[in-house]
């Protein structure tokens, strides 16, 4: 009998090499991984009222138009990435799943439809210096007064390319990163978090 | 650093952006009908201008999409972006 193959996370070992910490340490960074999310990146043209209308009702929630905001409807997230692309976040739902709504849903269109999945990862980091963490490795100006709830950006963080999406202010950020670097991204997260701290969140 | 301005995303770190050469350049209507000179001038032959000049940019990091850029070549300051298709290509003549 053939094995049923189960997901695995490319950067458990590293992780698990973190400590957790019970009582909160005030300087200190979580880091934490937002595993086997579904990842969808689509592309349509979105001049088509017909086109935003059938997205629209897929998704439960307009896709932005403002470049760099993420729209959000329950357990689904939609990034900006481009004027007509954007990245899908959500659960897995099977077996009606995003990615199936979406290819029977976008039928006739000229849309193209990508499962990313097994080639991205979410990671978490959360605590008051999150940011003067990142800022050691972006160039972004990642102040909330600039870059606040709701936002997103594709930029480099420490030569690695990512999407970094504001969370909250406590800040709280996800790094969208590919997994083949995002042991690489982890590395750099736990250097760069020396002078804080660095607890693996539960 | 330069910051560049990107259409899309606003000011961000030259090194999210890739050169892309002289930008705004007219594609001929016809190239079938066209000589082989003109073929090969409009393929080939860019200006090398010592002023303003019209580039394309990407920003490939970012929203990974192609821009125009007015920059002065002299002194490296970007005067303006502007979206693919937001002002008339020049014809080369």
């Amino acid at each position: 009998m053939s094995e049923i193959p189960t997901a695995k996370s490319s950067i458990e070992k590293e992780l698990n090499s973190i400590p957790t910490f019970n009582t909160l340490n005030e300087s200190s960074v979580f880091i934490s991984e937002k595993r086997f999310k579904d990842h969808i990146n689509l592309r349509l043209d979105i001049s088509d009222d017909g086109n935003v209308d059938a997205l629209g009702n897929i998704l439960g929630v307009e896709v932005p138009i403002e470049p760099n905001t993420v729209n959000i409807n329950g357990e689904v997230s939609v990034l900006w990435l481009g004027p007509d692309e954007w990245l899908i976040l959500t659960t897995e739902c099977y077996p009606n799943s995003m990615l199936d709504r979406l290819s029977k849903g976008l039928i006739g269109k000229v849309a193209s439809i990508v499962d990313m999945s097994g080639g991205q990862t979410v990671i978490n980091l959360d605590g008051p210096n999150s940011m003067n963490l990142l800022a050691k490795g972006c160039t972004l100006d990642l102040h909330p007064r600039v870059f606040g709830d709701g936002k997103c950006a594709q930029t480099i963080i420490a030569k690695t390319g990512v999407i970094i999406r504001k969370i909250d202010n406590s800040p709280s950020y996800d790094l969208i990163v590919r997994r083949s670097y995002a042991d690489y991204l982890v590395l750099w997260i736990k250097d760069a978090a020396r002078e804080y701290g660095l607890s693996l969140a539960k | 650093m330069l910051m560049i301005d990107c259409p899309w995303c606003g000011n961000r770190d030259e090194s999210e952006f890739m050169y892309g050469g002289e930008g705004n350049i007219v594609r001929p209507q016809d190239p079938e009908s066209i000589s082989d000179d003109s073929w090969s001038d409009y393929l080939f032959m860019r200006k090398n201008t010592k002023g303003l000049y019209m580039e394309q940019w990407l920003h490939s990091y970012g929203c990974r999409r192609w821009f125009l850029a007015e920059r002065e070549t002299v002194s490296y300051e970007i005067l303006n972006t502007h979206k693919i298709g937001e002002i008339n290509p020049e014809s080369k003549s």
